[in-house]
């Protein structure tokens, strides 16, 4: 038997030198340690506080900004669990209530694409089965660098494959998402995950660890040396040359294993086996085990010889360390123990039982016989170090946002400029990414990509269901952080409410550079104080979300990208606003105001390579407004325009069914194709004088009238040259639907 | 008349497939993969999924389970038996069909809304359609191409055991264009398309059909219930 470094080792050898600079750990969160405890850390302990005081785990340097999200955000009385919990909980109705939670994984799906999207999509899911909830759904926000770059297409297969793999096979449809291309992204790929789930009210799960005498059992997977380091290492440090070496960092995937977790802790939910349940991911058993005894105030004992493990040479810090996935965490009574373990061996899930709650406020884990960890409990878990980090507004914002992409060139060949437009990678249709996601599983889906947002039919009975819609343009933010944040928070409420459902939750993914460079903290500040301040004026809370730091290699950081997710519920699915064309002679209206602003657009990107300007104004009272009438008024199709602007817009309604349309355009044709106002939104109606007379003072335009195999934009008077053109449903379909295989195949 | 799906650990749409079932008109009945116990249904649904994770090979290991054991003596005793996606590699696993469902020709995984065109209505599961009848199913499989030596596929040709066959793009490079076959009897059927998603306007494919629900009716005219 090997000898361990144990907590007497630690006390009869003070002057040991440890690496803790190894582990991330800054010379006085190491003195910190070594007060906390009265001696040094033993090798288990210092992994374990190295972990949990990561950036990744403590939110370090962001929780002093995101508790705006606590103090501003409106409370309301459907939120039953939010921040600070594995995922934030929203009733629909007095019964059920949805969880949803989007996380990124980034890192390793740089330095593993394949596994590291793929374990992505499983711990995100684990997130929301640690709520009690089974889930039903998935989405990926996905962002690459540029599509001609070498290293893209490595990252685009491994990553798609990645998500579409994991959740394929764990049987949840993927619903919508997003994918953007920009160089911005080389070297450090976004890849956000967000799962829903539903349960009944009553099954809601919380991760405390209490009743002393109760048993500690680890369920799923059996532990292996994958992932060690993850988030000490990988999530929470700037990749430099050599990242490859991280590999051993990224954990494996099994997403078999995952199913059968999902199956076997909803059977032992639904027999009320369970006092509390934590899942593993981030930071395994250190996390699992420290958060769930800091949360319940009390001890817990250990043992980690019992952990059942994939290699048996494994030391003690190696086994609190491992990100091995497909893993829980169950507080069980006693009396409960056997039962569970039924569960588990019914669906082939191994389940041990590797511990006890204990009186008083101590963890304490033995391994062999030989205690290596003594610590509080709270010290790991919410006791970790705070920074209010400089802030310092990038040296080039101003010469930046003088540089407006109003005053570029302006083409003369609107039908060419479209064409291109709608082929771009960032507009083009993305069936390639989609089509190797399972949308059809569980037979609940309503809508999906390419729609505005995903609806999810939650009850067969009644109807009810649930939209849900992410955002994030990386290219305003990086413009303007405060604007920008408001603006993703806009146009995901907008995607929601075009299906005709009421927002009522946020969750949010903040993607952003290194928070030891004060012009990135700076932005992640004022995004932050962007999304709070945009949530409390339009009456919606943020019920959780993650933060991911140091995306950025050498010193340049990604664009600033906080993705927003909005949930909205609809009393009756069928009931739901499609955005396509649906058939001829319905009249095309544009509801919102267009506005000259082409700073930050798709336009200025593809056509000039250009980022400048400020993004487009942004008004959350107009958007409730909108939303508000696009609830009630009778719509044929709605759409909501955004990147691309009325161009994309009509592009996308016309080939969804293969409707065509003629329309006019009312001002300049170019500033209406391309401009990218926000607060807008393409409607279709049967009867336009019912649709004025719901929509008050929003700005209305008809634009003309579905109908025909091409779509055929007219601009009468003067100025109107080369700016009437027809473009063929077929043409169209080719320039827009072609680009992802031809680059990717 | 029961319906029964079986549940192996991996399957994924054995739920959709007994709502399919219940709105067929049918009693819907969850079979476990470790019980050697077909509880007394009429006929049996192999679901879609991933069972056992598709380890080793798909449907390898499912095809061992106590319950196939009983599928596959009921199934040559004339017992309807319809295998979906992974259903139809488990009855290829188990030899009540031939051939065999390798990776995509392309290597991708691939979920869209198929148009089919019905071959053959001579079987316990297709007799509501029309011979030649175009039917929309959405697909969705990484291992779907269909492979069998060229004597087999001939035989399967000639004897009018094709059942479906993939109309306007073939989604994974079957030979022939194949989605589905049946065994010489026309009790077991085994497709990769989904009926059981294609059974609610509200959430079958892109525009609304339910051409699915008539696999389900099919099975239950054949076994006698009056539609």
């Amino acid at each position: 038997m090997t000898t361990a470094d144990t907590v007497d080792l630690a006390e009869k050898t003070p002057d040991e030198e440890q690496p803790y600079a190894a582990l991330g750990l800054q010379p006085d969160e190491y003195e910190r340690i070594r007060e906390i405890l009265g001696r040094r850390p033993t090798q288990s302990e210092l992994a374990m506080y190295s972990i949990m005081w990561s950036e990744h785990c403590s939110y370090k340097s962001s929780k002093v900004h995101l508790k705006q999200f606590g103090e501003k955000t409106p409370k309301n009385n459907r939120m039953l669990a939010g921040i600070g919990e594995n995922a934030g909980v929203v009733a629909l109705n007095d019964e059920i209530a949805v969880t949803f939670k989007v996380e990124s994984h980034n890192h390793p799906s740089f330095v593993e694409p394949y596994q590291g999207a793929a374990t992505g999509v499983g711990g995100i899911v684990r997130d929301i089965l640690a709520m009690g909830a089974r889930p039903i759904a998935v989405m990926d926000q996905l962002r690459f660098g540029a599509v001609d770059h070498p290293d893209t297409p490595r990252l685009v297969h491994g990553i798609v494959q990645g998500v579409g793999g994991y959740g394929n096979c764990l049987g949840l449809p993927n619903i919508g998402g997003e994918t953007v291309f920009d160089p911005c992204y080389q070297g450090n790929p976004l890849v956000n995950a967000l799962s829903i789930g539903v349960l009944p009210i009553s099954r809601l799960q919380n991760k405390t660890a209490s009743g002393v005498g109760n048993a500690v059992i680890l369920m799923g997977a059996k532990t292996g040396r994958d992932g060690i380091g993850g988030v000490s290492v990988l999530a929470s440090a700037t990749f430099e040359e050599g990242s490859e070496d991280s590999r051993p960092a990224v954990q494996v995937g099994d997403p078999f294993m995952e199913k059968l977790l999902i199956e076997s802790c909803l059977e032992i939910y639904d027999a009320g086996l369970v006092v509390g349940i934590q899942d593993l991911g981030g930071a395994g058993l250190t996390c699992a085990l420290s958060e769930t005894s800091a949360a319940g105030g009390l001890g817990m004992r250990a043992y980690l010889e019992r952990v059942p493990l994939r290699e048996a040479s494994m030391e003690p810090h190696e086994i609190l360390a491992s990100e091995s996935q497909e893993r829980m965490l169950l507080i069980v009574a006693p009396e409960n123990v056997d039962a569970v373990l039924a569960i588990c061996d019914k669906w082939g899930v191994l389940g041990t039982n590797i511990g006890e709650i204990t009186e008083g406020d101590r963890l304490i884990i033995s391994w062999n016989d030989q205690i290596v960890v003594d610590c509080p409990p709270g010290s790991l878990a919410d006791d970790g170090p705070v920074y209010a980090r400089p802030l310092r507004e990038p040296a080039d914002l101003i010469l930046l946002q003088a540089d407006r992409a109003e005053t570029l060139p302006r083409p003369t060949d609107l039908r060419a400029e479209l064409l291109t437009l709608v082929a771009s990678p960032n507009l083009c249709d993305k069936s390639w990414i989609t089509e190797q996601y399972d949308r059809y599983v569980l037979g609940n889906t309503v809508l999906a990509q390419p729609e505005d947002a995903g609806v999810i039919r939650i009850d067969e009975e009644s109807n009810l269901g649930v939209a849900l819609a992410t955002d994030g343009n990386g290219r305003y933010t990086r413009l303007n952080p405060y604007e920008g944040a408001k603006l993703a928070l806009a146009e995901a409420y907008r995607n929601v409410s075009v299906t005709g459902a009421t927002p009522i939750a946020v969750s949010d993914c903040l993607n952003f550079g290194s928070p030891e460079d004060p012009a990135v903290m700076w932005q992640f500040a004022e995004a932050v104080r962007g999304l709070a301040d945009g949530c409390l004026e339009m009456g919606i809370p943020v019920t959780g979300g993650n933060v991911s730091f140091y995306n950025q290699t050498g010193t340049v950081a990604i664009n600033p990208t906080p993705v927003v997710a909005v949930l909205g519920v609809l009393d009756d699915v069928t009931k739901r606003t499609p955005m396509g064309f649906a058939e001829a002679g319905d009249t095309i209206v544009l509801l919102g105001e267009t506005r000259e602003e082409l700073s930050g657009s798709e336009w200025a990107w593809v056509r000039h390579g250009h980022l400048g300007g400020q993004p487009p104004k942004v008004d959350l009272l107009g958007e409730i407004k909108l939303a508000d009438a696009l609830r009630v008024a009778d719509l044929v199709s709605a759409h909501d325009l955004s990147d691309g602007g009325l161009a994309q817009a009509l592009t996308e309604s016309v080939l969804r069914r293969g409707v065509g349309a003629t329309v006019e355009l009312p001002g300049d044709a170019f500033v209406d194709l391309f401009s990218e106002s926000a607060g807008r939104v393409l409607v279709t109606v049967k009867d336009v004088e019912a649709l004025r007379a719901v929509v008050g003072d929003i700005p209305l335009t008809v634009l003309g009238t579905t109908g025909g195999d091409a779509l055929t934009v007219r601009r009468e008077g003067p100025g109107a040259v080369n700016t009437q053109f027809e473009i063929p449903l077929t043409e169209l379909a080719e320039a827009h639907q072609g680009t992802l295989a031809r680059l990717f195949g | 008349m029961k319906i029964g799906v079986v549940t192996f650990p991996g399957s994924l749409d054995d739920g959709d497939a007994r709502r399919a079932a219940r709105l067929a008109g049918a009693e819907a009945v969850q079979l476990w993969h470790a019980d050697a116990d077909l509880k007394g249904v009429d006929a049996v649904v192999l679901p879609g999924g991933f069972s056992y994770g598709d380890y080793l090979r798909c449907g390898a290991i499912a095809r061992f389970s106590p319950v196939m054991e009983k599928i596959i003596d009921a199934a040559k005793g004339g017992l309807p038996v319809l295998g979906i996606c992974n259903g139809f590699q488990v009855l290829c696993e188990a030899h009540l069909l031939p051939g065999a469902l390798l990776r995509n020709s392309h290597l991708h995984f691939r979920n869209r809304d198929q148009k089919l065109r019905v071959e053959n209505t001579s079987t316990a599961w297709t007799s509501g359609y029309t011979e030649g009848q175009e039917i929309v199913i959405p697909v969705k499989n990484g291992e779907g191409c269909y492979q069998a030596d060229e004597h087999t596929l001939d035989a399967l040709e000639a004897e009018g055991r094709v059942v479906v066959r993939y109309v306007e793009g073939n989604p994974n490079g079957s030979q022939r264009d194949i989605a589905g076959i049946r065994n010489e009897a026309g009790n077991v059927v085994g497709l990769m398309p989904h009926p059981e998603h294609a059974t609610e306007a509200l959430t079958g494919p892109f525009g609304g059909g339910v051409d699915g629900l008539v696999m389900f009716t099919s099975v239950l005219a054949s076994l006698g219930v009056k539609a």
